[in-house]
Order: C-alpha cells, then sequence, then structure tokens
C-alpha cells in the first residue's frame, strides 16, 4: 500500500531534513512541475480528483481554476495554507508539519507556480510551537537551496513563502476569517461572493488550502493523475489521514486509502475499543460533524459517503464516544468550545451556540426542563446552514443535532432523572 | 430597473440594489438592525430573513438575508413565509437573549429601533431563563453615555465610527455574546462626529448624556425643524423642548445637506441656550429696564443723531434686514473683521461671477479628487470633513464596479479597497484631521498656499498666469495636483477664509476656472466661518472699518449691535474706542459679552431655538429654522425689536412686518439676490396646522397645574404653520417644515426611511432649502492676476494664524457645559526650531506681543507649523479678540522677574 504522505517519515520522530527529503525524491514534483505550464499543473491536479482536506471537500484544481491568470490581474497573488489547525479531536495537519515540513513547503511551491502567486503564508496554529519550530528550520533550508524566493530554481518563477504564528481562535480557520486575521484585522468571516480568488487576502487574489491537501500535490505532479486517483478504493481519490481517539485500544494517525471503512480504522488499526467498553458512536471528521453509529460501522470514509450516511468526512480524525461516556456531557464540552469560540458577528451563532451551552449545563447539573429538548431541536435548525453567516455554526450544532437523534433518550433521563445518569 | 416579485406582485426595483433597500423603498416593514443606508450590508444581525424562491413553481424557497441578496430581475421574495417569520422572530429572541429589558429607565425608550423591530416580528414572550452576561460601562466623556448592557452586538457603531468616520479608539473586543464595543480604557470619544452614535446605535447603548441630564422622552417633545448655527455648514435639524427648555438635538436628514449624521459640536452646542449667560430682560444703563421702556428708549435713540447699524453673521437675514432697513442700506455695516469680510466678499464673487458650481454637501461627497486649500475643514466646517471623508473612495470603488462587487456589499468592497485613496491634496497652514486620508499634505504661510494653488491652475491651463519663483518642490506637487484633478471625472476645489486671505480663494477659484476652462466642470466649495456669513455678505454690508470711521468723524450717533460681540472681531483697544465714540450703544444680543456690557441699551434677542429665520449656509442655500420654544419674558427675535412690531419700539421709523412671511416677501422684494429665499420653506398659508408636538405629548392639561389648574392657552404662532400643540391638519408636513420623523411602527430616528422616495435618498417632497447662488457663469469671467509673494518673515516677528477647533473655536457652542469642556486650553503652536531661537520649550510660556497688546500663552511645540508662522487658537480666550493673522513679537516669558 502506497503511502506518499507519511512514507518519508522517520521513527524517532525528527522531521525529515533536506537532505533526506530530497534522497526520497523530495522537490521532484516542483522541479516537474516548474517544466509544465502553470494551466498544465491545474489540470493536472483537477484531474486528479483531489478535494480539499480542510474538512469541505472542495475539489482543488477547480478552486485554483478560479484565480484570474491574465496580464492584468492584480499583484501580488497569494497562496496561504491553513494550517490553524483547531478542530476538537483534529491533529492530522501537525504530525504533516512537524516529521516533514519540505513536503508542505514544495506542496506550496507548487501551488504557488499553478496559481502563479508571489506571495504564501503559512497560517499556524499558535499553539503548534514544535511544528513553527521545524517550519521555520525547513523554510530556511528550501531558501538556501532555491526552493522558494527569487526565481527558483532558475526558472524565472519567484515565490516568498512566510510563516505566520497565529494568535490563537477556532474561527481564524475559517479560511476568509483567517484572511482578515492574517490582515491584522478581527477574525470574522467574510461574504462570499467575492470569493478570495478574486478578492482575498489585502484585497488581491488568493488561495487558501489546508496542509494535508497541498502535501498531497507534489506528488500527483511527479506521479500523476491516475496514480493519485488509483491510490483510493472509491471514486474520491488519494490517501487520506485518518486519526482516531477516544477510548479505543490504540489511538493514533494513520495514512489510508480514501475509502476504508469505519470498521477497518476502528477494528484493525484503533485496535477496537478498550476492555469494558462499548462501541455507541463516532464523529467522522472533528468535533463539528454528525453522529455516525453502529449502524454505520461498514461506512466506507470518503466524501460521498460518509455524507449519504447523514454526516461529513471532516478531516477524517474520528472521535469515539462509548457507553461509559455521557453523551451529553460529550456534547456539552463540545458545545462550550464552540460557544466560547463563536466570534460574536451574527445573531443565531453568538446567541444560539451561548443558550445551548447553557441549556446543556442546566441538564448536566440537574437542572434541565422537558422544553429544553424541544429547544435545543429548535436551536439546531434555527442555526442550521444559510441562516448565519459562516459556517462555524451549522457544523457546532451537527454533534448535538445527531446526538438528539440517536442519543435522545439519555437527553431525557437527564432531566426526567434531575441529574445525569453517568455520575 | 428590474421587476421583482414580493408575495407574488411584481414591482419596479433598483436592480443595483438590494433587498432590503428596495423592500424599504417600497413601503414594505421589514426589520434589521446591521444595516443602515450609510453604512450598507454586512449580513451580521441576521434580522432581515425573507424566502427567496427560484420561480414560480417553487415552492420551498430559501432563507436569504435581504441585505445581502441583489434585487436582480425576476427576483422572487416573500416576507410573510412563515419560515422566514419564525426565523425573523427566532433572531429578536436571541438579541434579546442578555438586553436587560430595562427600557423604562432606559434613554431611548419610545424611540427606540430594537423596541420597534421587536414589535414588528411579533416576538413577545421570552423563553430564555438563564443569568444575563453583564457589562461594566465606560466613560466616553461630557456628550456620550454608554450602556454595554443594552447591547445586540449588531456591530454598527464600530463600523460608522471607524470605517466611516475615521475614528481609531472605539473598538470590538472579546468574542461570543460577550463582544464589547468600548474604548480600551475609560475616556472621551476622540472622534469629532462620535455623537452620532447615538443615533447610529438601534438601542440605548450609546446614549446622548446632555440629553440625560435634563431626560424627557421623545413623545414628551415639542420640536421644530431647525438649522444649525454653529457653523456654515447648516445642518438640519429637529430641537426638542420640554418646559421651556431646550432637551437635544437629533439630525433632520437632508440628503443634500447633512444626510444621517451631525458633527458634536452641532449636536450638543444647543445647551448654550440654556447657559446662565443668556441675556433675559432689557438692560438700560446695566439695570434691568421692562420691553416698553426699552422699546421707548430704542426710540429716542434712534432719533438722537446719526445712527448706524452693525449686522452680524451669526443673525438671521430677516434681523439684518430689519436692522438694514432701520439705518439705511449705506449705514449698515458688517460686522466681522475687514480681513474676513474681504475674503468672504471675494468668495461670493467668485460663486456668482465665476464658471465654478458650488456644490452641496452630497456633492462634495461624490467628488473624486479633491484640492483643499487653506482649511482645516474638520474644524470649520465639520460635516464637509465627514463627506470629504467618504470621496477619497470614489476613485477606488470604480475596482469594485470592474469586478462587479455590489457598492451596498460595504465589508467586501472594503476588503478589496483596503486602504485605497482617491486623490485629495490638502494644503493649510498646519496639519489637519484629514491629512490622514490625503494623498499628499502641505503645510505652509497663506501667501505660500495662494502660490501653490496658482500653480496648479497654470498647470492646468497654461493660459493662467505662472507662477515667479516657484520651488521644484512646489512644481512638481503642483503638476500632481493638476493631473490628478484633471483625469478626475468630478473634481472639487476646496477653501475658504480661515487664512483671512483673499489671495487663497483666489486661488483656489484659478483652479477651478482652469479646470473648467480645459473642459471639466470643476465644483468650488468654500468654508464660509459662520452661520449666516454667506447671507451677510450677499447683503453687502459696508465693511466694519468704515464704521469705525464714521464714530470717528462723529457721524455715528448711536450705534445698534445685532447678535455681535465686536470685541471677538478687533482688537479690544479698538472696539472700545468705536464703542466709547458713540452717544448711544445699542447691543442686542442672546449671550452677554463685552460689547453688550459696553452697551447703554441691551436688548434680549432670542437664540435660533426660540426664533425663526433664514440662514444661507456656506454652498449658498438658504434654509429656514423654526423656533422650538416660546421664549420666556422679553426675549423678542432681533427683527421683531428692530422694526417689527411697532408696539415694541415706538419709533415712527418701525415698518409694519407684522409676521416672517411678511418680512420674507419685504426681503425678497427688496433684495433680488435673496428672492430665493421665498422658496426656503412653504409660508405659513400655504400649508395647514402642522404639529410640533407629538400624538402621545403627554401631560398637556397638567403641565402647569402646580401654578394654575386651568390649561393656558397654548401660544398662537403667526410666523409659520407650526402650531404649539398635539393638533395637525390631515396633510404631512412638507420637509422644511417637518419638526420630526415619526411613522406607525416606526418611533426611532429610522422612521425617515418613511420620508424618503427611496431610503438613503432626497426626501419625498424635496430636500429643503432654496440655493440662492445657483447659475455659473460660462462667459465673463478672467483670471486672477495678482499672485502673492514667496512668504518670509518680517524682521523679527512671526505671522499668526489662527487655529480652529471644533470644540472652543464658535461662539456660542462653547457656552454649551460639554462642548466647553472640550475645548483646548489656550496655546501657541510653533515649530520647534523657531521656539528654540527664542529659549523656549514645550509647555513653557512665551510673551507673545499683538500690536499695542500682549499675551502670555504656554507654547506647544508642533513640528507640523511653518517656520516663521505661530498658531493662535481662534476664539478662545484670552487671545479671542484678536484678528488674525496678523504680525507679532515672540518672547520667553518672564514669570515673577524671573526668565524661565
Amino acid at each position: 500500500m502506497e503511502k506518499p504522505l507519511t512514507s518519508r517519515f522517520r521513527s524517532d520522530g525528527e522531521p525529515v531534513d533536506i537532505a533526506a527529503y530530497e534522497r526520497a525524491a523530495g522537490y521532484e514534483g516542483l522541479r516537474k512541475a516548474l517544466t509544465m505550464q502553470p494551466q498544465a499543473v491545474t489540470d493536472t491536479v483537477k484531474q486528479s480528483n483531489l478535494r480539499g482536506r480542510g474538512g469541505a471537500g472542495f475539489p482543488t484544481g477547480s478552486k485554483w481554476s478560479f484565480v484570474p491568470m491574465s496580464a492584468d490581474t492584480p499583484r501580488p497573488k497569494y497562496l496561504v495554507c491553513n494550517a490553524d489547525e483547531m478542530e476538537p479531536g483534529t491533529f492530522k495537519d501537525r504530525v504533516l508539519m512537524e516529521l516533514d515540513p519540505h513536503s508542505l513547503i514544495e506542496g506550496m511551491a507548487v501551488a504557488a507556480y499553478a496559481i502563479q502567486a508571489d506571495i504564501g503564508y503559512i497560517f499556524l496554529r499558535g499553539e503548534y510551537r514544535c511544528s513553527a519550530k521545524r517550519i521555520t528550520a525547513a523554510l530556511a533550508e528550501a531558501r538556501e537551496r532555491g526552493y522558494i524566493g527569487h526565481n527558483i530554481l532558475g526558472s524565472g518563477f519567484s515565490f516568498e513563502l512566510h510563516l505566520h504564528v497565529s494568535a490563537g481562535r477556532y474561527i481564524c480557520g475559517e479560511e476568509t476569517a483567517l484572511l482578515n486575521a492574517l490582515e491584522g484585522k478581527r477574525a470574522h468571516p467574510r461574504t462570499k461572493p467575492p470569493f478570495p480568488q478574486v478578492s482575498g487576502l489585502f484585497g488581491k487574489p488568493t488561495i487558501v488550502q489546508n496542509v494535508e491537501t497541498l502535501c498531497n500535490v507534489p506528488h500527483i505532479v511527479s506521479k500523476g493523475p491516475e496514480w493519485f486517483r488509483g491510490l483510493s478504493r472509491t471514486g474520491d481519490s488519494g490517501t487520506k489521514l485518518y486519526g482516531v481517539s477516544g477510548k479505543v485500544k490504540r489511538p493514533g494517525l494513520w495514512e489510508l486509502p480514501l475509502g476504508t471503512t469505519m470498521r477497518e480504522i476502528i477494528e484493525e488499526h484503533a485496535g477496537g475499543m478498550r476492555d469494558g467498553v462499548r462501541f455507541r458512536g463516532l464523529l467522522p471528521g472533528g468535533a463539528s460533524t454528525d453522529f455516525l453509529v453502529e449502524q454505520h460501522y461498514d461506512t466506507p470514509m470518503d466524501y460521498t459517503q460518509v455524507q449519504n450516511a447523514g454526516s461529513r468526512l471532516g478531516t477524517g480524525t474520528m472521535v469515539v464516544l462509548d457507553d461509559k461516556t455521557c453523551p451529553v456531557g460529550m456534547v456539552l464540552n463540545l458545545e462550550h468550545f464552540f460557544a466560547q469560540e463563536s466570534c460574536g458577528w451574527c445573531t443565531p451563532c453568538w446567541s444560539g451556540l451561548a443558550w445551548i451551552e447553557k441549556i446543556l449545563t442546566a441538564m448536566e447539573q440537574g437542572a434541565g426542563k422537558p422544553k429544553d429538548l424541544d429547544e435545543l431541536a429548535f436551536q439546531t435548525k434555527f442555526l442550521g446552514p444559510g441562516n448565519t453567516f459562516c459556517a462555524l455554526a451549522p457544523g457546532a450544532v451537527e454533534p448535538l443535532q445527531s446526538a438528539l437523534k440517536y442519543f435522545g433518550d439519555d437527553f431525557r433521563r437527564h432531566v426526567d432523572e434531575k441529574r445525569c445518569p453517568w455520575r | 430597473m428590474a421587476t421583482i416579485f414580493i408575495e407574488n406582485e411584481p414591482r419596479e426595483a433598483d436592480s443595483t440594489q438590494n433587498l432590503l433597500h428596495v423592500l424599504l423603498s417600497l413601503g414594505y416593514d421589514l426589520p434589521y438592525f446591521c444595516w443602515h443606508p450609510a453604512l450598507g450590508s454586512v449580513g451580521a444581525c441576521r434580522q432581515c430573513a425573507v424566502k427567496q424562491f427560484r420561480d414560480e413553481r417553487d415552492t420551498t424557497g430559501k432563507m436569504v438575508m435581504a441585505c445581502m441578496t441583489p434585487a436582480t430581475d425576476g427576483t422572487r421574495v416573500s416576507i410573510k413565509d412563515p419560515d422566514a417569520a419564525e426565523f425573523r422572530a427566532a433572531v429578536i429572541q436571541g438579541l434579546m437573549q442578555n438586553h436587560p429589558h430595562d427600557c423604562p429607565v432606559c434613554d431611548e425608550g419610545g424611540e427606540c429601533h430594537l423596541q420597534d423591530m421587536t414589535v414588528m416580528t411579533g416576538h413577545c414572550s421570552r423563553e430564555y431563563r438563564f443569568t444575563k452576561r453583564t457589562f461594566r460601562n465606560q466613560y466616553l466623556g461630557p456628550l456620550v453615555n454608554h450602556e454595554m448592557n443594552r447591547c445586540i452586538q449588531c456591530q454598527r457603531c464600530v463600523r460608522y465610527y471607524r470605517e466611516y468616520a475615521g475614528g481609531t479608539d472605539l473598538n470590538a473586543f472579546r468574542l461570543r455574546d460577550t463582544v464589547y464595543f468600548g474604548r480600551f480604557e475609560d475616556g472621551v470619544l476622540q472622534n469629532e462626529f462620535s455623537g452620532n452614535l447615538v443615533e447610529i446605535c438601534p438601542t440605548g447603548v450609546f446614549t446622548d448624556a446632555t440629553l440625560k441630564r435634563h431626560y424627557t422622552r421623545k413623545w414628551d417633545l415639542q420640536m421644530a425643524p431647525s438649522i444649525c448655527v454653529h457653523c456654515a455648514a447648516g445642518c438640519n435639524i429637529s430641537l426638542g423642548e420640554r418646559y421651556e427648555t431646550p432637551r437635544r438635538v437629533i439630525n433632520r436628514y437632508n440628503h443634500q445637506v447633512n444626510g444621517y449624521f451631525l458633527c458634536d459640536r452641532g449636536r450638543f452646542g444647543y445647551e448654550f441656550v440654556s447657559s446662565d449667560q443668556r441675556i433675559r430682560e432689557c438692560l438700560l444703563d446695566g439695570q434691568p429696564t421692562n420691553a416698553t421702556r426699552a422699546a421707548g428708549s430704542l426710540g429716542k435713540m434712534l432719533e438722537d443723531g446719526n445712527c448706524i447699524g452693525i449686522g452680524s453673521p451669526r443673525a438671521s437675514l430677516e434681523s439684518n434686514f430689519a436692522l438694514r432697513q432701520l439705518v439705511g442700506a449705506d449705514r449698515f455695516y458688517a460686522g466681522v473683521s475687514d480681513e474676513e469680510w474681504s475674503v468672504t466678499l471675494a468668495a461670493l464673487d467668485i460663486l456668482k461671477n465665476g464658471p465654478a458650481r458650488s456644490p452641496s454637501l452630497d456633492e462634495i461627497e461624490q467628488s473624486d479628487a479633491v484640492l483643499v486649500l487653506g482649511e482645516d475643514v474638520t474644524n470649520v466646517l465639520p460635516l464637509m470633513a465627514l463627506r470629504l471623508r467618504q470621496s477619497v473612495r470614489q476613485q477606488p470603488i470604480e475596482k469594485a464596479n470592474k469586478l462587479k462587487i455590489p457598492l451596498w456589499l460595504d465589508h467586501a468592497v472594503r476588503e478589496l479597497l483596503q486602504d485605497e485613496k482617491g486623490p485629495l491634496f490638502i494644503a493649510a497652514p498646519y496639519a489637519t484631521r484629514l491629512d490622514e486620508v490625503a494623498t499628499d499634505v502641505l503645510h505652509a504661510a497663506p501667501a505660500d498656499l495662494a502660490r501653490l494653488g496658482f500653480a496648479v491652475a497654470h498647470a492646468i491651463d497654461a493660459g493662467a498666469p505662472p507662477v515667479a519663483d516657484l520651488s521644484p518642490e512646489l512644481t512638481d506637487l503642483a503638476g500632481k495636483i493638476a493631473e490628478a484633478l484633471r483625469s478626475a471625472k468630478s473634481p472639487l476645489v476646496v477653501s475658504g477664509s480661515s487664512c483671512r486671505s483673499t489671495a487663497v480663494v483666489e486661488a483656489a477659484a484659478q483652479v477651478a476656472w482652469a479646470l473648467s476652462k480645459v473642459g471639466k466642470p470643476a465644483k468650488l466649495s468654500f468654508c464660509f466661518p459662520e452661520s449666516n456669513s454667506a447671507g451677510l455678505g450677499l447683503m453687502r454690508p459696508r465693511p466694519l472699518s468704515e464704521a469705525f470711521q464714521a464714530a470717528r468723524d462723529g457721524k455715528a450717533d448711536t450705534v445698534i449691535i445685532l447678535e455681535n460681540d465686536l470685541f471677538r472681531r478687533v482688537g479690544s483697544a479698538e472696539a472700545s474706542a468705536f464703542l466709547k465714540a458713540a452717544r448711544h450703544v445699542v447691543a442686542l444680543d442672546q449671550v452677554h459679552n463685552p460689547t453688550t456690557a459696553a452697551a447703554e441699551l441691551v436688548l434680549p434677542v432670542g437664540t435660533f431655538a426660540e426664533t425663526d429665520g433664514t440662514l444661507v449656509n456656506h454652498e449658498g442655500r438658504a434654509q429656514r429654522f423654526f423656533q422650538a420654544l416660546v421664549a420666556a419674558g422679553d426675549i423678542r427675535t432681533g427683527w421683531r425689536w428692530l422694526g417689527g412690531d411697532p408696539a415694541n419700539n415706538g419709533s415712527a421709523k418701525t415698518r409694519a412686518w407684522h409676521t416672517l412671511d411678511e418680512i420674507v416677501q419685504a426681503i425678497a422684494n427688496e433684495m433680488p439676490v435673496l428672492a430665493g429665499i421665498l422658496h426656503a420653506a412653504p409660508s405659513r398659508n400655504e400649508v395647514g396646522k402642522l404639529a410640533r408636538e407629538p400624538n402621545r405629548y403627554s401631560g398637556r392639561t397638567s403641565m402647569l397645574a402646580n401654578i394654575a389648574v386651568s390649561e393656558p392657552k397654548p401660544p398662537v404662532d403667526v410666523d409659520s404653520a407650526l402650531a404649539f400643540s398635539m393638533e395637525s391638519g390631515p396633510e404631512a408636513p412638507p420637509p422644511a417644515l417637518n419638526p420630526f420623523f415619526w411613522a406607525p411602527g416606526w418611533n426611532s430616528i429610522q422612521s425617515v426611511n418613511k420620508y424618503q422616495a427611496e431610503v438613503g435618498g432626497p426626501l419625498r417632497g424635496g430636500d429643503p432649502g432654496a440655493r440662492l447662488i445657483d447659475s455659473p457663469q460660462t462667459t465673463g469671467w478672467s483670471y486672477f492676476s495678482e499672485i502673492p509673494a514667496v512668504f518670509r518673515r518680517e524682521g523679527d516677528t512671526w505671522l499668526l494664524v489662527p487655529c480652529f477647533h471644533i470644540f472652543g473655536s464658535e461662539e456660542l457652542s462653547r457656552l454649551a457645559p460639554g462642548i466647553s469642556e472640550l475645548a483646548p486650553r489656550p496655546f501657541i503652536g510653533l515649530n520647534e526650531a523657531d521656539a528654540a531661537s527664542i529659549g523656549v520649550k514645550n509647555g513653557e510660556l512665551i510673551k507673545v506681543a499683538i500690536g499695542s497688546s500682549t499675551y502670555q500663552i504656554e507654547a506647544l511645540l508642533r513640528p507640523d507649523v511653518p517656520l516663521g508662522i505661530a498658531l493662535l487658537p481662534a476664539g478662545i480666550a484670552p487671545v479671542d479678540g484678536v484678528s488674525l493673522p496678523a504680525p507679532g513679537k515672540l518672547a520667553a516669558a518672564t514669570v515673577h522677574g524671573l526668565a524661565q
């Protein structure tokens, strides 16, 4: 089984340095891309069917094709890497950046070439100190060898790449809020349209991509789109970093073909549930996705089929709920996070999440009321897609709405018994 | 235009607009918070949700925010859709989650947009049972009160304050349901337009701190349409009264003039009306006397030899006219320094005889390249500065048009444009607030500013005379300015009388005229110094120095001074000499001042709050103000003292103007240049009775019950259709006579939507005012040829130049406590090198000798002040009487015989 994203990883936890990276065919994707027309690079990525690994799964090549490429395009154009990995339960990008930072840098150089970006930023989560250190070192190495900076490898193409360490808020992971934060403004999301490709960072054409997405790009260019499509078990191409946390025997992160089933990931890779606990459900792609439960155990974990099962692949990093953990408590923990991270811009989000948090807190404390269940149900609808300014609130209510659906009895027990039955 | 379908009914709509704008313009009620016609859409509050349908067959539809959805042709929407209605009620419920529901003790109650919108959605029962978040409030200065617990996080305040008004000291802090809108720390709001927060805030977070000190509900206010008297902008205001005291001023929308906003001087200056400096009774030789006796004395004085009159740039046309008619046109003098007067007349002649049009404030905002020559606009004509701040967006927003980003999509446009600004060049004697948005700035002496202007004109049209000995830097700058103005669609030149330099206004005119010559019709706007400077100028009184000469020649036995403190116009020695030379001095004024102190007879005159009249603003627009309250005691309108009513002065020379309409007609008959004032507002007989008091005015029958239980008959207003009553005829008031905005379901000031043909556009019935100078001359003008020489210090003197301050420089508003608190301490501003030459450091005292007077003033070292120039604060004691610019000698002051 090919594992392009993780095959260079060292076993001692140290990062792959530039010499090792080059030995393992590193920067070959960039060298090849620089011999191609930018449009051909975009076409290659388009043909590979690579979808964004940040959670939304938008086709990467299509995204690039919206960037204006004519001579009178406003400059500079920007490429921004969204490395603000703050989704609860998600740690895949951290591993990539800590263990193989050059893979991200090469991916950004190739993507920048495809869209003819002049300047790049890696917008990194503030707490990722180790990533920051290793990316900084790798950037220096890459700059010294001419992989980034002026006239890359003598091609005439120039691309400056900078690391920006975030001051730290979940909303900064929303790509347009990220752009505002990068500009030094309050991290409110922006209206779309206009999309960042047209008016992004500092009002200039901009692409924002997730770390894992970018790390795939050099491989696609080197080995071709057919190879990439062949990596997957289903219609969605490539491999995926899947993670599992919760009361499983071996929590961790694995690069597996897209479409690997939930059962296989939990049973074979995570070693199954710990002794004494039973599987009740999981959040498939970070906190802001709907619960899947036992009936979905054989779902191939790709974008399409997880959606068909009523959730989203999201970041592909699963948070497992077991039968010894209170689902209301788990959801409260998540909703507390989301309420706290609401940027305060749109009413449904700041008011609804605060209310949800208070209701769930009351339930956990035995002060829930029967009509609270109706209110929770109403709020999940009120904070639904289209009603709010950005995707934070709709994502935030996904675990709640699905918990109400699958674990409704547990909520009712909290109200009826005036206590948390798990305590 | 587009056809859109609302509840399946086809309606015509402006396709360049958003659905909220269109729906409100069509008269639909749709609640909103974060949107504002002047601020555009940002989609934050989600209150204006409607259901949009793809086509006739689509029955599901999708929820959209009306403010964020373009009104493109064929759009189908429903406001009534049950899902949309339920959603809007849920949004209100969310907004109200932390709101304290303290309406009974909230100053906004009764005119609260949040109340109105809550009622509109039908949300009334509260489900949220948890603790509300609370905040600590801040002290924001004497003008604006802060109560953050009421906040609904609509973001309007910071969007207005930062993005529109250019303020930096108010911001959003924290996140989630605890966003805090305030300053980094307690302190006075630094922006000159902070008072608009009171109206921008849809609820009671930011309220009028002056109103709070003498609070009255909107429904209990007797209101009148008025005009701000604190500068020449002529902003339309609505003044509210209760128990014979003015309670507050709010904006009275006029699309052409002030739009939605006022400056803080205009909003809060009104408290001078209640100042203890008001003259409330007649004084004869310093002793109180009654009106009949005073009038008798006036009559005798008028007959005792030659009589001359001194007019006023802060008195109405009517009062000035009455004085002029009383003393005769050839004995009627301008009540301002000759330096100011010659500049005012020059500017008026330029507007009357030249090819450049004087623009309204709205047209100023639409200008896409601007040269400001010799003005500190923010401190002299503040609203113009707010408009100029928007004008720098005109060129950059073309980029948004190119990318098809609708201009109402405010943040998208701002994100695209970032800090990009169109051309605005400012040349002034010192740094001004607008410098921060300027393309290029020059700080120079008035003569050099004029030279720059003439050089720009020459660079635009080689036919305009060249400027000799121009430095390479100024040649470059002139070229740059010329290029920017020439390539603009709608260029504008702003100047005025602040430098008291005819050369400066001529240079400004030269630039505008050169543009006209090369086929680019430019606009030319002058900042006149006071509320009726332009009006007085159009009456053409003689210069003040000639009055002084007449007194010296013994040809001025009786001097009548109308609403004017001559000690603020000329040096106190000159003013005293003049007043002493006359046998009788009669002063009519609103407030005590050195002139009234020196007068034999003092007649109390009503302020704008108590009288009616006409003022001509900077644009040449005549606008009428109407009294909100009936003056107590013997306070009368100036023109009534001077000849309106024989009973008042018993003089044979009186004229029979019994009513405002009569004197307005008399002015129109006598002075063709002012004939347009007939159209400033409808006359009394043109419209039916109009109520000054709202329908819900309470306590009418009992307000005076502590004095007498029978309800007194309301005063009769013979001057206008406005009645001191709740009773009104069936018609809506015409805009010029509309005392307040109020509509069913819309109790707040946002009810102005219902008075506009299209929201944010002109008022239905036309924006009030009549332009008196309106036809630019295309022929018969020629370039000015007198170009001043380069400024050079004369000997050991400095050129003392006035430095204006929005708070303190204006004579009346400085008597309002809130304004006076914010006035600067007296200072003399000069360059560090100049200060060093006399051995003075920042904060040390300087002895300033001007003519025969000397002052000791604190030095304020400012890098922006050109060498050889020193700034003195205009209108601020102890130098408020100094006519500037003037040469002055500076030296380090000694205190108690010791050199500092």
